[in-house]
């Protein structure tokens, strides 16, 4: 259910800067809108990503209402060492979607 | 109307009808009319969000689905060029149908499934994922005596003045293209991306979703959603379109 894309370069050298790009499937509803017969529709956001590289988080981002649906989010770090960069995003209702990409380094 | 009047009017109306349908070689995609930054999305798979649907729809094409059992890859290998084709004439029923009905009829005369609603999740990512796999290629939709009849339906809808406001698509999308409504470029109205992620739906939809919006803006009562109106003028704009590259599924402002 929960759908991402992540783009990481699969292999790098070492100290190289690594783009990083996710896309995760979300509708981000704000909690601000109102149906047709006036009832508040309930937020249902992510509220966190984040991303590790070998157990160690290199990147986090808290989100909040009014951010696009699907969010996008890229962001750099520099290539040490081979291993998996892991991704996790968690929000309300319970949602939470993870992916990891493993990455070689010269 | 007096006699001098008369043929004044008539050159009028000829000269209206010459310079109403735009030169093939001057027609634009509104990729072209879009940001730097929208179009770049739109370019690579990786930020283009309608990947999330082309995604969903390479799972549900592989999906068993209704009492025969069979899934869309059972039949189907090669999609090139598909989406390029439609709206076609299905010789069947005699009608024209357009992807997502193709769509719709494959699944309840084949696999026996009921069919997905218009505007649904999983229809717009069985479209998207077939879309998808006609970029690039020519828009080719038939234009011979059988589909004559659509192609003229679809036309005259396209020429009509229609609701409160009193506006015919030719003379916003033909005649003022190019030019500014309320500090946004008009564009010519082609086709060529559908279904489109529009940022302001943040999601994606379909082309009757949109053409449903304009008519909306004229104030005209929108037809439903697959009505046949929408798919004869859906033929006409894709082949209105014809030979422009196919950019299916594309990101629009």
């Amino acid at each position: 259910m929960a759908r991402v894309v992540v783009t990481v370069p699969d292999r790098a050298r070492r100290g190289e800067i690594l783009q990083i790009r996710t896309l995760a499937g979300h509708d981000m509803e704000t909690g601000f809108r109102h149906t047709q017969t006036g009832e508040r529709i309930p937020r249902d956001i992510i509220t966190r990503f984040a991303c590790s590289y070998n157990g160690v988080e290199v990147f986090s981002a808290d989100l909040h209402p009014a951010m696009a649906a699907n969010p996008l989010i890229e962001f750099t770090t520099v290539a040490t060492e081979s291993g998996t960069l892991e991704f996790r995003w968690t929000g309300d209702n319970g949602y939470s979607a993870a992916h990891s990409v493993s990455i070689r380094v010269d | 109307m007096s006699a001098r009047v008369l043929p004044w009017c008539l050159l009028l109306a000829l000269a209206w009808g010459a310079r109403a349908e735009i030169p093939l070689a001057e027609r634009r995609s509104g990729y072209l009319d879009m940001g730097q930054a929208t179009r770049a999305m739109q370019d690579d798979d990786a930020t283009n969000p309608a990947t999330l649907w082309v995604l969903d729809g390479e799972a549900l094409w592989a999906r068993k689905a209704g009492s025969a059992a069979l899934a869309c890859a059972d039949c189907h290998q090669d999609l090139r060029g598909v989406a390029a084709r439609h709206p076609a004439y299905d010789a069947a029923t005699g009608r024209l149908v357009n992807l997502e009905q193709r769509i719709n009829q494959c699944r309840t005369v084949r696999q026996q499934a009921p069919a997905l609603a218009y505007e649904s999740r999983a229809l717009l990512a069985l479209t998207a994922y077939v879309g998808r796999q006609s970029r690039g290629m020519p828009i080719q939709v038939e234009a011979s005596e059988r589909t004559k009849p659509f192609l003229e339906a679809g036309r005259a809808t396209f020429l009509r003045r229609q609701g409160q406001l009193n506006l015919a698509c030719t003379q916003c999308h033909d005649e003022r293209a190019g030019r500014r409504l309320a500090g946004v470029a008009i564009p010519q109205g082609h086709p060529t991306a559908y279904p489109i992620y529009r940022l302001e739906w943040q999601g994606v939809g379909s082309l009757h979703r949109r053409l449903r919006n304009c008519m909306i803006g004229i104030r005209a009562e929108p037809y439903a959603l697959g009505a046949p109106e929408y798919v004869e003028l859906e033929l006409y704009l894709m082949w209105r379109a014809r030979d422009m590259p196919l950019e299916s599924p594309g990101v629009r402002p």
